[in-house]
């Protein structure tokens, strides 16, 4: 008993413990998503998240312990956002063509994400923490948690809202644009990347080069469309 | 992979220090990739090795998602006050925002007659 709790000690003390588990974790729920037919309620990073959430739990470890291990696959993240200039320059062509459409769209789906999130929360009686901190959610993350701290929110919740809403988005995407009858690649591309930033582009990727470049460029602009029209909204607002 | 690496990690620096000095409201990976993005239309194609590069990194881009979604296990309290307007929130508007987004664009590209095939 007591090796076994030396043992433990020093997996607590490496980062290889909580690298390995979250590839395995990750691995096991990619596994499980293809043998589900790729069912939208299995969708992979969420199931990471509960199975490695549950261990840390089960096993006391502090999240600051976990993330001593798992930053070296987060650090990833950045070099995995510029690599999205490739897909697009694939697809320039495309994008050139549809220019017009394309600013139309991210105005229109910027300032809907913005504004129906304050609306429905408002309404169902959210403090005004929690909607400032609400307000950025389509955004990726760096950009959403800037422009919360400006509204006076609270950016470690806004972090944890933003992964949120790319999960709900890679999971309802698909399915809603099909059902609403949107096959246009771009357009599906392009509101997925609006709506859930880089896990709705991860999605995105996974249904096709097309809709991976168009929800790749969508996050980009949408984090800078965000960053100016949110401030200017608030202010009308409150 | 090495030059390919090299070039990736270079274009994300330059971007995180010029949004960092000149203050601007994009993250420095988005600033990287339109940096990126102009190196590749100046030299005028892909080499195969950042291809294959790039191409693995996406392929796993979910998983790089991860170390940051377990973080939610730092806000149970918060979200556990608050649970029904976020959670209609969040749900509601995401759907909403796809729509809308999609449905825009559609239109737009069918209109102009140029809608890019899918």
């Amino acid at each position: 008993m007591d090796e076994l709790q030396e043992v433990w000690v020093y997996l607590n003390t490496t980062p290889l413990l909580h690298l390995t588990l979250t590839l395995l974790a990750f691995q096991g729920a990619n596994w499980l998503f293809r043998k589900c037919g790729r069912t939208p309620l299995l969708n992979p990073v969420m199931v990471s998240v509960v199975v490695l959430v549950a261990f840390l739990l089960i096993t006391g470890t502090s999240y600051g312990a976990y993330f001593e291990g798992a930053q070296f696959v987060h650090f990833l993240l950045g070099p995995a956002t510029v690599c999205l200039a490739i897909p697009l320059y694939r697809q320039f062509e495309k994008v050139r063509k549809s220019a017009l459409a394309i600013m139309a769209s991210l105005f229109v789906g910027s300032l809907t994400a913005i504004a129906s999130a304050i609306g429905i929360a408002m309404a169902l009686g959210a403090s005004q923490a929690t909607l400032s901190s609400l307000a950025p959610k389509s955004v990726t993350a760096p950009v959403a948690m800037g422009v919360t701290e400006q509204l006076g929110g609270l950016p470690s919740l806004t972090a944890v809202l933003v992964i949120l809403t790319g999960i709900l988005g890679a999971m309802i995407g698909p399915v809603l644009l099909t059902k609403l009858g949107i096959r246009n690649e771009a357009a599906r591309g392009f509101a997925i990347g609006t709506a859930s930033h880089g896990i709705g582009t991860a999605r995105a990727l996974q249904l096709g080069e097309v809709s991976g470049a168009f929800a790749g460029l969508a996050m980009g602009l949408n984090a800078l469309a965000t960053a100016i029209l949110l401030p200017l909204l608030w202010g009308l607002i409150f | 992979m090495l030059g390919a690496l090299t070039l990736i990690f270079t274009c994300q620096l330059i971007g995180e220090t010029t949004t960092r000095a000149l203050d601007l409201p994009l993250p420095g990976p988005v600033a990287g990739m339109v940096l990126l993005f102009i190196y590749l239309a100046v030299r005028g194609g892909i080499s195969a090795d950042m291809s294959r590069v790039a191409d693995g990194l996406l392929s796993h881009l979910a998983l790089l998602f991860v170390p940051a979604g377990v973080g939610v296990m730092l806000h149970f309290r918060l979200l556990g006050e608050e649970w029904l307007p976020i959670a209609v929130a969040l749900i509601a508007s995401t759907a909403l925002t796809i729509a809308v987004t999609a449905w825009v664009m559609h239109l737009l590209t069918r209109k102009s007659g140029d809608q890019p095939d899918g």
